[in-house]
């Protein structure tokens, strides 16, 4: 008896695809699923993101799509879970002439479908989380941890950090102290941070905070004993919020604090109130007004189509990501139309390639009406990410300002040997061939 | 009419103990075995395979593992995931570390791994019951996680912090598309379904039920409770073990030990309460129910045309309703209602 | 050794934060039997409508709680009324997935109608070093943490009387001891439920409003329930005292075992060392520090 349950719904769900994909498929348009999540704990970054991807979707279709190519997209709630995720991506992988390219927006899923995406020959974008590695486009051809990755990431930190002392050198005999969510996330920038250490001689240590994190009165007490010169602060979700108030409480100073930025929305600084005055932050996207953003008030909100329920949050720091997100993809079909034909709907393997190629240089930007809202990009298969620059911003009680007018770049080279070698482990493990992929 | 044990005589020992001693059951078992190896694979898609039955049966694995020790041994435990995290990270060290490790060896040895710290952290049982239990065991849950976290040994000194499943490999067939990776889980849970089913009514099976119904009472008529409640949370964490190694190797691929949170622990005690607490069928049942349910959701409200943002909130709305509107419907579970209509089938179609 | 005070006060009334979530739990199972999972989602809720409320209809915090608590109220008698009383009688296991279901309706019901937008929410209480303390001693002590002792203590003081002193609290009581028994002396059993789920309802605004405001109101709130669980275990699922010396015990070690034992193991054992501590202690107590004895007969 006990299959026959799962064997009824089995069919029925065939039944349901085969329907769906019968009625739904449209010969001109480019598919993209949009593996959301707008309930839960992370509800907040997930619709501001996505409503930025859609937001920007609208805008090139109300411009007339790519080259004449509507994109198209459906989303699917993953609620932040690795298994929904999977499900969701299976589930739209197929549809509509096939998935041009996925972001599923969280680790657990992207390691989720990680391998799925090789074999599928779907691009996977994880913009700023998931595996450093794979940056190294040899060994994960499918993978773009696009603009930088956690451990360009900690570099550009560290190299902040110097520069604000006056040299990287004078960093010598400083404390700094790193505040991590105790994860596969929160350890991710051990190895640059450790290598760092040995290299520049400060004294760093690691305060490991449990999951949640709503409550770190010991980390903090802990904190204002050793009384460090800086806090890394590498926290994600109310773990944020809760250590800039508890800062405030035990007296150290938001400016001493430099987060990741997982830790640097106003959904980290809102909740904390006027605690998080002068808190910093790591950020991969400049704050301010663009005219592309100009574009989405006028063309997507003015036609009614916006997505975002609250106009306010228009030009928010998850909804400037998701709109980088979307621009980036829309340059790779792009690209990968002015290699594979103008005007044609591409295959996930074409727009990889189109990923692979991309150069989005300031006369790009400009044209995009982007200047400046991220770093350029050139990507290409040794290096996926295609940028490693972050930008620092500070928070001062009202919104996010740049602190450093340039984009900051951590040790390329240290960080490159570090993907070098983490991803040739993994080539080991999994038995790969490192190799470029024929394009 | 339909489903009747009239007429069929035990002339032997061996009729009298068998697993199915209906007639009917065994065909039906047999039919269905036939249907889950032969014709599903015939028609399903990769969709059908990856994203509904492989995490289908996975999780009816782990919910029975959850079933042994809840359903049948009376010991509430909030700490399944857990469990199968040990069997995925043993699994994975055993095949990295061993070489030319056979993979269902590695899983067998997970799943024993997972039985040792099941019964670690089942010593507390002997002093500890009901929702203090319950509540204890999250001890178990947050503890092997932050282990696996901590310790990079586990994840073989990986700087994510994250293992990646090998090859599955036996006897030189490779497992790569869903449709074969489908058919192995199909045949490890299929063979230890039947031992379940086989052990439950075995020596030890009655002693975990004399155990659960009143271990006072069992142990004036001679039942050794230390022995019967950590067998219990042994073969419940082998179970459990052996289901989050396939989780990673057959599902996932990649994991992080945060993949086994307290959220899956939740979600497979939800499937054995709304399958039936104590029922093998329950425990697919519920599964299937739970799997199932979210998906089918998911596609109805799509249809209504709502924003996404109203759309995935009701999701979860609806979701809750029902596990309600099903508890009081029927408190015992799905298997329950198979029961039932078991029994109708029995006089149909002559009730009277 | 100032270091140790200074982490031994912080614990204490982290504990006290505690003790408010887990007041919450032993109410309901106290009068009714069920370990209500709910509760985190209660506060989450409790917390987010009476933001929602300022935030949609312009309402000062001091409209907005009173309007909220009535919501509050008026969820505790609708679950008893729609979730409950078809379930009387079942097995608790039941009862318990049947509050499981009804955090997940909560949790979808509060984002549907308030939206998922992150908010903060300002009692006024600034989350200060006391300065007298901080010049005579050194030490740190939050203005908002001793506030929200004084809040906690006024609110036990406040059950206990009602608990103990008022009619009400004496059919609660009855109720708890023995359902059949209070049904027949003529204790209108629904009814009982119903002011005890309403009741929880209000502790659960009263958590969610210092917790939102220590934390922002946003989802993460639900996980407040975990921090309440070791407490639950130590002092008993069954007494209002308990709650509150459970909660000190625990916040207490907990803080101190991550200051000092923490470094040692690579730190964040916070997650997990309260229960192994309330676990350790219930192989000594296995009804917890005040909870009932339980006599198992055959």
């Amino acid at each position: 008896m006990k299959f026959k349950l799962s064997k009824l719904l089995a069919i029925s769900a065939v039944a349901a695809t085969t329907a769906l994909t019968g009625t739904l498929a449209a010969a001109q348009e480019q598919f993209v699923p949009i593996l959301s999540y707008r309930v839960g704990a992370y509800a907040s970054g997930g619709s501001g993101f996505f409503g930025g991807v859609i937001d920007y979707f609208n805008l090139v279709n109300a411009n007339g799509g790519v080259n004449g190519v509507k994109l198209s997209w459906e989303e699917c709630e993953t609620e932040y879970n690795a298994s929904r995720g999977v499900e969701c991506y299976e589930r739209l992988k197929k549809k509509n002439g096939g998935a041009g390219l996925v972001e599923p927006l969280g680790t657990g899923i992207a390691y989720g479908i990680l391998d799925r995406v090789a074999v599928d020959k779907i691009p996977m974008t994880t913009l700023g989380y998931g595996r450093s590695d794979a940056a190294n486009g040899k060994v994960f051809p499918y993978v773009f941890p696009l603009i930088t990755s956690y451990w360009s990431q900690a570099a550009g930190m560290i190299k902040y950090l110097g520069d604000k002392a006056g040299g990287l050198d004078k960093l010598k005999g400083k404390k700094i102290v790193h505040l991590y969510h105790d994860s596969a996330f929160g350890k991710e920038p051990f190895p640059v941070l450790e290598a760092y250490e040995k290299q520049l001689g400060f004294q760093l240590t690691k305060i490991a905070v449990p999951h949640p994190g709503n409550e770190q009165n010991s980390q903090w007490l802990q904190i204002r004993q050793a009384n460090p010169d800086y806090v890394i602060l590498w926290g994600w979700g109310v773990m944020n919020a809760v250590a800039i108030k508890t800062a405030a409480r035990v007296g150290f100073p938001r400016e001493k604090m430099l987060g990741v930025w997982w830790a640097g929305s106003e959904e980290d600084t809102i909740p904390a109130g006027d605690a998080a005055k002068g808190y910093t932050t790591m950020t991969f996207n400049t704050p301010g007004n663009y005219p592309v953003i100009d574009d989405i008030r006028k063309k997507v909100y003015g036609a009614g189509k916006g997505n975002l329920a609250d106009k306010d949050r228009i030009g928010s720091v998850y909804h400037m990501r998701g709109i980088t997100a979307a621009m980036l993809w829309v340059e790779g079909i792009r690209n990968a139309q002015a290699k594979y034909g103008k005007g044609k709907v591409m295959t996930g393997e074409q727009i990889r390639w189109g990923l692979e190629n991309l150069n989005v240089d300031e006369a790009r930007q400009k044209a995009l009406g982007a200047h400046g809202m991220f770093p350029t990009i050139k990507t290409s298969c040794e290096d996926h990410e295609g940028s490693g620059a972050t930008k620092v911003q500070v928070w001062d009680g009202k919104a996010w300002k740049a602190v450093t007018p340039n984009w900051v770049m951590g040790d390329r080279a240290m960080v490159q040997k570090l993907v070098a070698e983490s991803s040739a482990k993994y080539a080991a493990e999994k038995k790969i061939t490192a190799a470029c992929a024929a394009g | 009419m339909i489903y009747r044990e009239a007429g069929q005589f035990k002339t032997s020992y061996e009729k009298d103990s068998q697993i199915f001693p209906i007639a009917q059951d065994r065909y039906a078992v047999v039919a269905l075995l036939l249907i889950a190896f032969v014709a599903v694979p015939l028609m399903a898609t990769p969709y059908v395979f990856s994203a509904i039955l492989i995490p289908f049966l996975i999780f009816a694995l782990a919910t029975l593992g959850l079933n042994i020790l809840t359903g049948y041994a009376g010991q509430m435990s909030l700490g399944t995931a857990a469990f199968m995290a040990v069997g995925a990270f043993a699994s994975y060290n055993f095949m990295l570390r061993i070489e030319g490790m056979p993979v269902l060896v590695a899983f067998v040895l997970g799943g024993v791994c997972a039985a040792i710290v099941g019964i670690v952290f089942g010593l507390p049982s002997l002093r500890i019951r009901g929702f203090y239990l319950a509540a204890s065991t999250l001890a178990t849950q947050f503890f092997v996680v932050w282990c696996l976290t901590k310790v990079p040994w586990f994840t073989n000194n990986s700087s994510s912090g994250v293992i990646t499943a090998q090859q599955i490999e036996i006897l030189g067939f490779k497992f790569d598309t869903p449709q074969e990776k489908y058919l192995l889980v199909l045949a490890i849970v299929a063979i230890m379904a039947l031992m379940a089913k086989n052990m439950v009514r075995s020596t030890v099976g009655r002693s975990w039920m004399a155990v659960r119904d009143m271990d006072v009472a069992a142990e004036v008529i001679g039942f050794r409770i230390m022995r019967t409640k950590l067998t219990a949370f042994a073969v419940s964490s082998f179970y459990c073990g052996v289901a989050g190694a396939l989780y990673a190797y057959c599902y996932l691929g990649t994991v992080e030990p945060e993949a086994y949170n307290l959220d899956v622990s939740f979600r497979i005690l939800f499937m054995v309460i709304i399958g039936g607490v104590g029922s093998i069928l329950g425990s697919f049942l519920g599964a299937a129910f739970i799997v199932l349910l979210p998906v089918v959701l998911s596609v109805i409200v799509h249809y209504t045309g709502l924003p996404n943002s109203v759309t995935s909130n009701l999701e979860l709305m609806v979701f809750g309703a029902l596990i309600i509107f099903f508890l009081i419907v029927e408190p015992h579970g799905l298997a329950r209602l198979w029961q039932i209509g078991k029994e109708k089938l029995r006089l149909w179609p002559f009730p009277h | 050794m100032q270091f140790f005070f200074e982490v031994l006060i912080a614990g204490l009334l982290s504990g006290v934060m505690y003790a408010l979530v887990a007041l919450g739990f032993v109410l309901i199972y106290k009068a009714s039997g069920v370990f209500n999972f709910a509760q985190g989602a209660m506060v989450f809720f409790a917390a987010l409508t009476a933001v929602g409320l300022q935030e949609k209809f312009g309402l000062s915090i001091w409209l907005s709680i009173p309007i909220t608590m009535v919501v509050m109220v008026a969820l505790g008698f609708l679950t008893e009324r729609v979730v409950l009383r078809p379930l009387v009688n079942q097995h608790d296991i039941t009862l318990f997935m049947a509050t499981i279901g009804l955090t997940f309706f909560i949790e979808g019901f509060a984002q549907l109608v308030w939206g998922a937008e992150v908010r903060k929410l300002d009692l006024g209480i600034a989350d200060e070093p006391i300065e007298a303390i901080m010049n005579s001693t050194g030490m740190l002590v939050s203005k908002f943490d001793v506030t929200a002792a004084a809040i906690c203590g006024v609110l036990v003081a406040a059950l206990a009387f009602l608990f103990n002193k008022t009619k009400i609290g004496r059919a609660l009581r009855a109720v708890a001891d023995d359902h059949q028994a209070a049904l027949t002396v003529g204790i209108p059993l629904q009814h009982v439920w119903g002011v005890v789920w309403g009741v929880a309802g209000f502790v659960a605004l009263v958590a969610g409003l210092l917790w939102g405001a220590r934390n922002g109101v946003q989802f993460a709130l639900t996980f407040v329930a975990l921090k309440a669980l070791p407490v639950l275990i130590l002092g008993g699922f069954t007494s209002v005292p308990g709650a509150i010396v459970g909660g000190l015990i625990i916040g207490a070690t907990e803080k101190l075992a991550e200051v000092f034992i923490g470094p040692l193991v690579g730190g964040g054992i916070e997650g997990w060392f309260p229960y192994v501590l309330a676990l350790l202690f219930l192989l000594v107590r296995p009804e917890g520090l005040f909870g009932e004895k339980i006599i198992r007969r055959i």
